[in-house]
């Protein structure tokens, strides 16, 4: 299976994400994707890393989101290949319109980074079927702009598909009802704005983001096989 | 190019009218930028003609104390700088150390108090900013940053709120932005810093030998290169600023403080180190204080060579820039480097990339001369070495400080007993210098490149390095009050606290940068405070074995005459060999013995414990005898090493007890001690006594650390258990702390966060 991390300027989480990919999926092979790239066909799915792209100069992920490879992010997503946006990745994905609703400024008005308790809300996803319903899991945040929003109607919506995947236990930055992550109807692009990669050593204080990763894994070769 | 474009529009605007040569001299203008009339009659010396308003610019910011260290030059040369392990000490943008299999650690520290004091934002951000760019200029990827803050009393004080509030996200701003975890640091309140802040900023780089890179102009003909952000007004005489005490009219000095775009920082970084890997460069240097002039004459008078820049290629942000304006500013984001000839075009095809601007701007020439050209005339022409050099030195006077002498005859005795220990306990923990900094480095991404082990709140941080076992240890520390109390011992303090932190985190301390942060050098006093507090600092490298590998001298940091507390902060780093050895202060499991190590004198001189009963600070430091600190840390990083420790904290302000507080609330765990001992209680309880430590162990290995203590010849006790949900605390037989772990963490989080709502 292969991952693309896409680069954009000022993202700073993609070493990351490509280091957590090389450590938890000893099968799975990662490539760095420079944002002009404008073709994305020989990847198997697409991890969009946190970070400040473009410096977050207008609003985060207002000017990645023209970045040329952007096309071909959507057309993975149109063809169903997973989709993980994480923070600034998971705003660039709002401002794509691949995902609904909007992120404003946390409403502490100050950045905040720590581990947080997270509540698996749907194990039915491309993302979480390691997870079960309902289970407790620790991931850390690191963000400034992570106060999710959208309209009642959205909310509804989101709620009534399971689109709703992961929850604050304890919400760190207001975001309408305690949302952590949220995916598209198909369920094949999660947003989020906690970083599984920051969580997949037992030194670096928990292991439960592997299982993020180990689920696209898992749903990639229920549907074509050998990885 | 723009700047070509822009060229004719230039020469439409009306012409800046320069004071000439004579009217420099006649008027003493020179003065207005920081020069004594002695300095002028030197430079008219130097070059056989009185210099233009330009020329009079780059000696005024070369010859600045912030870059050539004029006053504490002579004082510099007594620290040990060198050892087996140092690659690079002193003189380049940073230190660098190495730990094996061909790695090595590159570390720093810079001050940027007096443009914090006015703008704490920008101030906080481009102090980040500079010493990042010390460290990828050495050819090294920045791996952490950790920090030194010094503020006035947070109670009651708007002013120091602000200045603490905007310092914190200035830092913040920078470092999240570009992708370097804040991974630790210290901050201090004290009255003493009310009008002063001190804002230090250190960053640690990792390198392979074969990469490290040197500020040099070298190869005759070898184009010089611009790369990175445009250069506009911000920040000119920066440097100059920098070497004053602040005063009255010191808001007037805004525009000297620059103005930080870590986006811009985080593109010059990836292109610089793709630059280093292609092989091109031959010297590469940050245009930091003193921008272009520094970077320039420096390259140039390291390599025995001259260098000459056609000012007119420099890319511009405004229109109509002079000579002395490029020459002088301190626009952030910008580096000098001078590549083999030939390579030109590989250079930019990285920088386009990045879109980034790269230009050649000049070459290297060998007549040892900095010449500037601008609109077809040469606009300064001065021997390098004249600039980067032949800065005057100064020995100052040195006198004993008065108080000094007023402070001989202290008797701790007479502080008053407090009559509820728990209380007085709890008053400790929630004094803003010990009280919980989470408020802090919650805002600071301390994980970013997932690789922090050990996060902030203990004692160092730790940074693991992939692909081996190794990790590094790094923490920053200075108690001012004990310098101030008595230089020569705080300044060894200092460098022996940061080795404690280190060697509790299961690390051999490595060696150190320092920031020296003093007040007007001039004054006789003062320079004591400085040739002290170094004579103890070097005093305690020697016997430590950490030399000083970079650092920074920051003087005048005065408010109306007041100078701060003398404030030597160390940055020190140390190397875990294996992350088996990672240890971290909390308590681990309940029914662990706590162990004591050191011996406990009635020393409450500069205590934070003498500043909360008494108000104020008095009489004489902790006496710190480095042969036994020596033997102490040995024992404790053998004892982590060999897996007999859970938990190593060391005993620094608030003593005792507060130390044994701090590893119940971070571990969750209560304990229950008992002390017999000849001193009084809150003696007892409080002293600052150094070479301390408090480990956690299990019952099994009990005997083993008591007969290693032994034969170390390192005092040991056995004062007590982890375990329940209370601290107990009783001295010879007689209960005096009885106190849920809950109450006391709710005092020591809380304290910090409710005074910022207030």
């Amino acid at each position: 299976m292969n991952f693309a991390v896409i680069v954009f300027p000022g993202s700073n989480c993609d070493v990351d994400m490509y280091k957590a990919i090389e450590d938890v999926l000893e099968d799975a092979t990662v490539d760095y994707v420079w944002h002009a790239e404008k073709d994305l066909s020989r990847y198997d799915a697409v991890l969009l890393p946190g970070g400040f792209s473009y410096g977050d100069y207008l609003r985060p992920g207002a000017i990645a989101r023209f970045a040329a490879v952007m096309e071909e992010v959507k057309k993975a997503a149109d063809a169903g290949k997973p989709v993980l946006g994480v923070c600034n990745g998971f705003q660039v994905l709002l401002e794509a319109g691949l995902l609904p609703g909007a992120m404003r400024r946390n409403d502490s008005l100050k950045f905040v980074c720590e581990p947080e308790e997270l509540i698996v809300e749907n194990n039915h996803t491309v993302f979480t079927s390691d997870y079960d319903k309902g289970e407790q899991i620790i991931i850390p945040v690191a963000h400034g702009d992570g106060n999710y929003y959208c309209d009642q109607q959205t909310l509804k919506e989101l709620q009534e598909n399971g689109q709703i995947v992961f929850r604050y236990a304890e919400n760190p930055n207001g975001s309408v009802n305690d949302i952590a992550g949220i995916c598209n109807k198909q369920g094949n692009v999660l947003g989020m704005m906690p970083h599984p990669e920051r969580a997949v050593h037992q030194l670096l204080g928990s292991e439960d983001g592997r299982r993020l990763f180990t689920s696209i894994l898992k749903y990639w070769r229920e549907n074509h096989g050998a990885a | 190019m723009a700047q070509h474009k822009t060229r004719e529009d230039e020469q439409k605007q009306p012409q800046v009218s320069e004071p000439t040569p004579d009217q420099i001299y006649e008027q003493k203008l020179y003065r207005e930028m920081g020069l004594t009339d002695q300095e002028y009659d030197m430079i008219v010396n130097l070059i056989g003609r009185r210099p233009n308003y330009t020329e009079t610019g780059l000696y005024s910011v070369m010859w600045s104390e912030h870059c050539s260290y004029k006053h504490s030059r002579p004082v510099l040369r007594r620290f040990p700088t060198s050892g087996e392990r140092v690659l690079q000490g002193p003189g380049e943008g940073a230190g660098i150390v190495d730990i094996g299999d061909d790695q090595a650690v590159v570390f720093k520290i810079e001050s940027h108090n007096h443009p914090s004091a006015i703008e704490p934002y920008q101030g906080a951000a481009t102090g980040v900013g500079g010493i990042i760019r010390d460290v990828f200029s050495m050819g090294a990827r920045p791996i952490a940053l950790l920090n030194s803050l010094r503020f006035g009393e947070l109670k009651d004080n708007p002013r120091v709120k602000y200045l603490f509030e905007h310092v914190v996200e200035g830092i913040a701003g920078y470092g999240n932005c570009i992708g370097i975890p804040t991974v630790g640091g210290e901050v201090v309140f004290d009255k003493s810093y009310d009008g002063n802040p001190l804002v230090n900023a250190m960053c640690v780089g990792l390198i392979d030998h074969d990469k490290i890179q040197k500020g040099v102009a070298k190869g005759i003909g070898n184009p010089v290169m611009y790369v990175g952000a445009s250069t506009g007004r911000d920040g000119i005489h920066g440097a100059t600023f920098a070497s004053e005490e602040l005063g009255e009219d010191s808001d007037s000095k805004r525009p000297a403080v620059q103005v930080g775009d870590p986006f811009m920082e985080k593109l010059l970084l990836e292109a610089c180190l793709e630059l280093i890997d292609s092989g091109a460069v031959v010297g590469i240097q940050d245009m930091g204080a003193a921008g272009l002039t520094s970077s320039s004459a420096e390259m140039a008078s390291k390599a025995g060579n001259g260098i000459e820049l056609n000012l007119d290629l420099v890319p511009q942000r405004e229109k109509g820039m002079t000579p002395y304006e490029m020459m002088l500013s301190e626009s952030q984001e910008r580096m000098l480097v001078v590549v083999e000839k030939g390579r030109e075009e590989e250079v930019k095809a990285i920088f386009d990339k990045w879109g980034l601007h790269s230009q050649v701007i000049g070459k290297v020439t060998d007549d040892k001369t900095l010449r500037l050209t601008h609109r077809g005339e040469v606009v300064a022409e001065v021997p390098v070495d004249s600039l980067a050099e032949d800065a005057p030195v100064y020995h100052c006077e040195s006198t004993i400080a008065r108080y000094y002498e007023e402070n001989k005859g202290y008797d701790p005795h007479t502080l008053p007993e407090p009559s509820d220990y728990s209380q007085a306990l709890k008053d400790l923990l929630a004094a803003p210098t010990i009280a919980s900094k989470e408020w802090v480095y919650r805002q600071y991404d301390h994980m970013v490149r997932t690789s922090t082990v050990v996060r902030p709140g203990s004692d160092a941080a730790v940074v693991s390095i992939r692909g081996t076992k190794k990790a590094l240890a790094m923490t920053t520390d200075c108690n001012g009050r004990y310098v101030y109390l008595d230089p020569e011992q705080g300044g060894a303090i200092a460098v022996a606290e940061a080795a404690r932190n280190i060697v509790c985190s299961g690390a051999e301390p490595l060696a150190i940068t320092d920031c020296l942060n003093f007040g007007n050098p001039e004054k006789p006093e003062i320079f004591w405070q400085f040739e002290k507090a170094v004579d103890g600092m070097s005093e305690s490298c020697r016997v430590l074995n950490t030399p000083v590998i970079s650092g920074n001298v920051s003087f005048y940091n005065e408010t109306s005459g007041e100078a701060v507390y003398p404030t030597p902060v160390v940055g020190m780093v140390g190397l875990v060999h294996d992350t088996e050895h990672l240890t971290t202060q909390d308590f681990k499991q309940e029914g662990d013995h706590i162990l004591l190590i050191g011996e406990t004198k009635p020393e409450l001189g500069g205590s934070e414990y003498q500043k909360l009963v008494n108000g104020k600070i008095e009489g004489r430091p902790p006496v710190i005898d480095l042969e036994t600190e020596q033997k102490a840390q040995k024992l404790v990083l053998e004892a982590i090493q060999n897996g007999l420790v859970h938990s190593a904290h060391d005993l620094a302000e608030g003593g005792l007890a507060v130390a044994l507080a701090e590893s119940c609330i971070s571990g969750g765990i209560g304990a229950s001690v008992s002390l017999d001992t000849d001193l009084r209680t809150d003696h007892m309880l409080f002293s600052e006594s150094q070479s301390r430590f408090l480990l956690s162990v299990a019952e099994e290995h009990v005997a083993k650390l008591q007969k290693m203590a032994e034969e170390a010849g390192v005092p040991l006790k056995d004062i007590g258990r982890t375990g329940g949900r209370d601290v107990h605390v009783s001295v010879n037989g007689k209960s005096v702390i009885t106190v849920p772990v809950t109450d006391l963490e709710s005092a020591w989080k809380g304290s910090i966060p409710s005074i910022m709502k207030g």
